[in-house]
């Protein structure tokens, strides 16, 4: 049992910033940088995407997609309507709100995945001449960026959700 | 705008011990032990309040001590191998952790460590810590409270399974660029992964904080 924090929002305002400014430079430098025997070449998060999907391998493109791009940004979108709605009249119903909640607390961890994949690649791939891969600057800003709105989204208390129904169910009744 | 008026409830101690609060929407109810494969769910917002389980300790406790043996075995062994063109590199994870070890991204160095091996390591020990005692029949260790507290504080930065994710990913990347094989810490991942799993399912949170305010009363 806790008290409400009532600087809570504010941290939440706060994190959720922090994570879309690291956002921005994960999405502009290059994420790994693959070198081989012919060239050298570096790929950007969607661009890594991109190039798996022209290899054929669409079930991880998705995956890698899915990790860095819509998870994110639809976490951006989801804490900030939440933090919104805190205190107003809403259409969508405390329910559904408290469903958004949980989602983005039990999927904002999964965004790592990339961050992990940039780490064993280039741990890995380290064959001297023939193959090299080395993790670029916007693996940095993409992990900042996760845990950021990781604490983002445990900053905002679902409890103010359901505070002040009672009394609006009182007041129309 | 959010504050809740302050209520003064005079209740007798006694009666006290039965309620319960949903951590999520501050719903407040009066409990009792679940009989056997039941689980009380809050009513409004349909979060799992208590969801007991039979010997659930012995069993959370076995795992626990399982996954420290199993992340020391999978810190230490490499985890995976290939080969290209007559050259071959093996990787364990605190190889992958050091990737990041230069310049300022020496930074993930610490994350990495800390995501994938520390924090699932240290929930492990904390909970070993804490129920121990119970299979016992000792009283609770000291700091139980604060141990356990923080064991479920740090579950969500506790990402050995996404790593797994991320191994598969790896090795869909790396599989047209050089010959792939396993190494024996992979195995020892895989298992730990299923490990971190099942006893997230089996943890009753309600049912620890009972049996630790139970200890210390008497």
């Amino acid at each position: 049992m806790a008290s409400r924090d009532q600087s809570s929002l504010q941290r939440v305002w706060a994190w959720l910033a922090a994570g879309l400014i690291c956002y921005v430079p994960a999405n502009v430098y290059p994420m790994l940088e693959t070198r081989t025997l012919v060239h050298t070449e570096s790929a950007t998060i969607v661009g890594g995407a991109i190039e798996l999907a022209e290899h054929g391998a669409y079930g991880i493109a998705l995956i890698i997609f899915v990790a860095s791009v819509v998870i994110p940004v639809g976490k951006f979108i989801a804490i900030a309507y939440l933090a919104l709605s805190v205190g107003r009249v809403s259409r969508s119903t405390p329910e559904t709100r408290h469903g958004v909640h949980e989602i983005v607390e039990y999927i904002g961890r999964w965004s790592m995945i990339d961050v992990f994949v940039v780490a064993i690649l280039s741990s890995l791939v380290q064959l001297n001449a023939v193959a090299a891969i080395q993790p670029g600057p916007a693996s940095l800003a993409f992990a900042l960026s996760v845990i950021f709105t990781m604490l983002s989204a445990q900053a905002f208390d679902p409890r103010m959700i359901w505070d002040g129904i009672e009394n609006d169910k009182a007041g129309t009744a | 705008m959010t504050t809740a008026s302050a209520l003064v409830i005079d209740i007798a101690p006694e009666r006290l011990a039965n309620l319960i609060v949903c951590t999520q929407c501050d719903a407040l109810y009066q409990v009792r032990q679940p009989a056997r494969g039941e689980v009380a769910v809050c009513a409004r917002c349909h979060t799992v309040l208590v969801a007991p389980r039979a010997k659930a300790a012995l069993q959370i406790v076995a795992l626990a001590v399982a996954t420290l043996i199993l992340i020391f075995g999978a810190t230490v062994f490499p985890f995976l191998r290939i080969e290209a063109g007559g050259v071959a590199n093996a990787a364990s994870v605190l190889d992958v952790a050091f990737a990041f070890s230069q310049g300022i991204l020496t930074l993930l160095v610490v994350a990495t460590i800390a995501l994938i091996l520390a924090i699932p390591a240290l929930r492990a020990g904390l909970i070993v810590y804490v129920l121990t005692p119970f299979l016992l029949d000792r009283p609770a260790l000291p700091g139980a409270r604060a141990a356990f507290r923080m064991a479920q504080s740090l579950r969500p930065w506790a990402m050995a399974e996404i790593f797994a994710i991320g191994c598969a990913v790896s090795l869909v990347k790396v599989a047209d660029l050089a010959h792939v094989s396993f190494g024996p810490a992979f195995w020892m991942f895989a298992v730990l992964t299923v490990f971190i799993v099942i006893q997230t399912k089996f943890m009753c949170s309600w049912s620890v904080w009972n049996a630790l305010a139970s200890q210390t009363q008497s």
